[in-house]
């Protein structure tokens, strides 16, 4: 009987591996070893040229033509290995020379049998290698056919090894150094707290007004909701592009408007300006002025999300709550203060965690509006310009390391959170 | 003045109230009038802010004076309202026919909204409850002026631009408006030139095969490993339930340089298929813990007796489980396709053919100092057009999706 029951176990276990496989394989492969793997890249030198596997390229001259039969013609192979830093370690060349070429002197090494052209190079390139090879060849009438291409007659070949420069042993904290010692790195990390933190903040207090604005029936209510997740479903990059341009200082409308109605004076050129000076009391403030803007952005585009799960918690608040606090007369701003945020307490905390945390991962917003210009820098941003921008994958690894292991204590905080609010 | 204040049936404070109520409802009236007329039309209409205060306040008086005496239907808020243009029309610079008209209209809508305003509340005996209405209807109103303008002013700035040249809007940056009696070919001139001239014909198909296809690879396991973890048991199933999570926190930016450098060297960097790949891994893990979190519902009753008679577990899938699931499974399909259509970073980074590009990649061609603003804003809301339609056509399905995908609870 007990047999019975392990082996029906077994099968059901075994049925729920089956199952699980294909979404298990994709999120390893696509996910979980991307991680590690970047883990990997940011303790190498490893640059955007290095992805693709070097190899000994030869760019074939002619430095002297032939203009009749009997001229000699002089041939220039100028070599090199397509890496500056990984070797190349076996290398065979081969070339077809064309009827009515004739090898008047052969460089060493280099072999000629039944009209190709042959060297092999055993110990192969170091990275960066260079060398240039000169031939000479007397012609004869037969050269000067039209099938013999007269400035590259001899088209050479190469086939070659290389080691895959990912997966070499030699390891390195020069990514780290080269990151952390970056003038900007501070700045760039103030700011990647800086911007989630305000811009989750803001777009949980426009989340409450929006559902408190909502969270009663009244005729046209269906149609705000849908109207107030515009922001959020639209794709970032038409709204980031429409910002940029109401936002631009010549032919923007906010600036025309403010400047219409005397608020500025001068046009303000809002995503490209780092501080906006204010006079105030007989002191100059400095507004960081792009930073602001993109923390408003998120704000716009967020808002939304928030406000979806405030409105379901405002709907799971007991109604007698309010009905009680009707009977003791207590008025629209006390009700709103002593029942209404302390019951969104949770969702709150939740959302401010999810929202800084995403904000904090997030590239497009800034990178659409900014481009990470003018103070409003963030990791994400430095990972993507230390790898693409400066072609250096070593170093924007590092960079992404930094931000996976920041990111992984707000998960372990995030997760502490929300076990509580189920435990509740 | 304090006898012949009581002899209207007035208050002090319901005095006040009135001034106050009049000279906010009529200041934004007319202030989002002037807003639409001036970014509608070519014309700039400037209100100034004291005397529209004023106006306002006397309109509030006035109206709590109509009412205490004659009941006050809202008939005659309008026809107040409108009787206040008059002094309006004393202070405006330029008054055109349309204009004229227009502030007619937008000071009856006023009065209408001034009486709204001071509804029900008796202005002889004003308690602290009647305060504090109307400073939520003050903090109401504002708000939802607030959020219909930020949200609603991108939406139309991007589309009026589609259709505006650059000598159009330079000239009148503040208009939005744009003319419709040009010939079409001029008036779509930005859509014609972006969908033939930009490739984005092409373009929308790349985005919707991949979006489409990223929804199919993306349920077929999501729905098997959902169905397991609700249904099966096996070593680690806790586990593996909690991780689901967790992996959807991963950030993309962690993801980009491994995927680019590996893509890369097998050669599915430049194409659709890898953008199809990474789509899939980035939404089987949310997909996955929607549907666990619906499968969760559904009764097991059904299954076990299905089960009993006979019917394999795929016969029970397909016959019961999945018939059961459609309306999730529809809100899962839209939320993915949502991401996959939106994205934007991996298509930026991972295709360089034109031939294979998606909007979000076709986009960034557009940014150009030389492609006119017009272009943009036609891609912009070419790209933003199907989604948003998709979103008004299945509302419903989309905001059970956005809020299964985001938290528990």
């Amino acid at each position: 009987m007990k047999k019975t029951y392990s082996s029906l176990a077994a099968r059901e276990a075994r049925l729920a591996f089956w199952m699980l496989l294909p979404a298990f394989t994709i999120v390893a492969a696509v996910i979980l070893f991307p991680v590690v793997a970047n883990f990997w890249l940011s303790f190498k030198t490893v640059g955007l040229g290095d992805l693709r596997p070097p190899t000994a390229t030869i760019r074939e001259q002619v430095t002297e033509a032939p203009q009749h039969p009997g001229d000699e013609l002089v041939l220039l192979y100028r070599m090199r290995n397509s890496s500056r830093t990984v070797p190349i370690q076996h290398i065979q060349i081969s070339a077809h020379i064309p009827p009515g070429l004739i090898p008047a002197r052969l460089p060493q090494h280099w072999q000629i049998e039944n009209s190709t052209l042959t060297r092999v190079y055993p110990d192969g390139w170091e990275g960066g290698y260079t060398e240039d090879i000169e031939f000479q060849f007397t012609t004869a009438p037969e050269y000067f056919t039209p099938e013999v291409d007269a400035r590259r007659p001899t088209n050479p070949q190469t086939v070659s090894r290389a080691r895959n420069p990912l997966l070499s042993a030699n390891l390195t904290l020069e990514n780290f150094r080269f990151v952390i010692s970056a003038r900007e790195f501070w700045t760039v990390l103030r700011t990647s707290f800086v911007y989630p933190f305000l811009g989750a903040f803001l777009s949980i207090v426009m989340g409450i007004a929006a559902a408190q604005l909502l969270n009663r029936q009244f005729r046209g209510q269906g149609i705000l909701r849908g109207l107030f997740l515009f922001p959020y479903v639209a794709p970032v990059i038409a709204v980031a592009f429409t910002w940029v341009f109401f936002l631009d200082p010549f032919s923007g409308t906010v600036n025309t408007f403010a400047m219409e109605l005397g608020i500025f004076e001068q046009p303000i050129s809002f995503l490209s300006e780092r501080y906006y000076r204010v006079e105030l009391f007989g002191t100059t403030v400095r507004l960081p002025l792009a930073l602001t803007v993109v923390i408003l952005f998120d704000a716009w585009r967020y808002f939304p999300f928030s406000f979806l799960f405030i409105l379901a918690r405002f709907q799971a608040i007991p109604d007698q709550l309010y009905e009680s606090a009707d009977v003791d007369g207590a008025g629209h701003f006390r009700k709103f203060f002593s029942i209404t945020l302390p019951q969104l307490y949770g969702v709150v905390t939740t959302l401010f965690l999810l929202r800084f945390m995403w904000t904090f991962n997030k590239f497009d917003d800034v990178f659409l509006l900014t481009g990470g210009a003018a103070g409003t820098r963030t990791l994400p941003i430095q990972v993507y310009d230390n790898a693409f921008g400066r072609a250096n994958i070593g170093a924007g690894s590092a960079a992404a390391v930094i931000l996976f292991v920041l990111l992984a204590v707000f998960m372990a905080l995030y997760f502490r959170t929300i076990r509580e609010d189920i435990d509740e | 003045m304090n006898k012949s204040l009581s002899l209207a049936g007035l208050s002090p404070a319901g005095l006040l109230s009135a001034l106050l109520m009049g000279a906010l409802a009529t200041a934004l009236t007319i202030g989002i009038w002037s807003v639409v007329h001036t970014l509608s039309t070519p014309l700039v209409i400037e209100v100034s802010i004291p005397h529209l205060l004023l106006i306002g306040a006397a309109l509030g008086l006035l109206w709590a004076l109509v009412r205490e005496r004659f009941g006050g239907r809202y008939l005659h808020s309008w026809a107040l309202g409108a009787l206040m243009s008059v002094p309006w029309f004393a202070f405006a610079h330029t008054v055109t026919p349309g204009i004229a008209a227009g502030a007619v209209a937008a000071f009856a809508i006023a009065g209408r909204v001034t009486a709204g305003a001071l509804r029900g509340i008796p202005m002889h005996k004003l308690r602290q409850d009647h305060i504090e209405e109307l400073a939520v209807r003050v903090l109401r109103t504002g708000a939802l002026v607030f959020f219909v303008g930020i949200v609603l002013f991108p939406f139309l700035f991007m589309i009026s631009s589609s259709f505006k040249t650059r000598a159009e809007y330079l000239s009148d940056p503040l208009n939005l408006g744009f003319s419709l009696s040009q010939p079409p070919a001029q008036l779509f001139n930005g859509y014609i030139e972006v969908l033939t001239r930009f490739n984005f014909g092409a373009y929308i198909f790349n985005s919707a095969i991949i979006a489409l296809a990223t929804v199919i690879v993306t349920l077929v396991p999501a729905i098997l490993g959902a169905y397991a973890v609700t249904r099966l048991k096996f070593p680690g199933r806790q586990a593996l339930s909690k991780s689901i999570l967790l992996i959807y926190m991963f950030p993309a930016i962690v993801l980009v340089i491994p995927l680019y450098s590996v893509f890369t060297q097998l050669g599915l960097r430049d194409t659709r298929l890898g953008l199809l790949i990474v789509y899939s891994a980035m939404t089987i893990p949310v997909a996955l813990y929607m549907l666990r979190s619906y499968f969760q519902t559904l009764p097991r009753d059904l299954e076990e007796a299905a089960l009993i008679d006979g019917l394999s577990r795929f016969g029970v899938i397909l016959q019961i489980t999945l018939p059961l699931s459609v309306p999730a499974i529809a809100s899962v399909g839209l939320y993915v396709f949502m991401i996959a259509w939106n994205e934007f970073l991996f298509a930026f980074m991972f295709l360089d053919s034109p031939g294979i590009f998606t909007l979000s990649r076709g986009m960034i061609m557009l940014d150009d100092q030389e492609v006119p603003r017009q272009f943009l804003m036609a891609g912009a809301t070419v790209i933003t057009v199907p989604i948003m339609f998709l979103f008004f056509r299945f509302q419903r399905l989309l905001v059970g999706g956005l809020t299964a995908g985001g938290v528990k609870g």
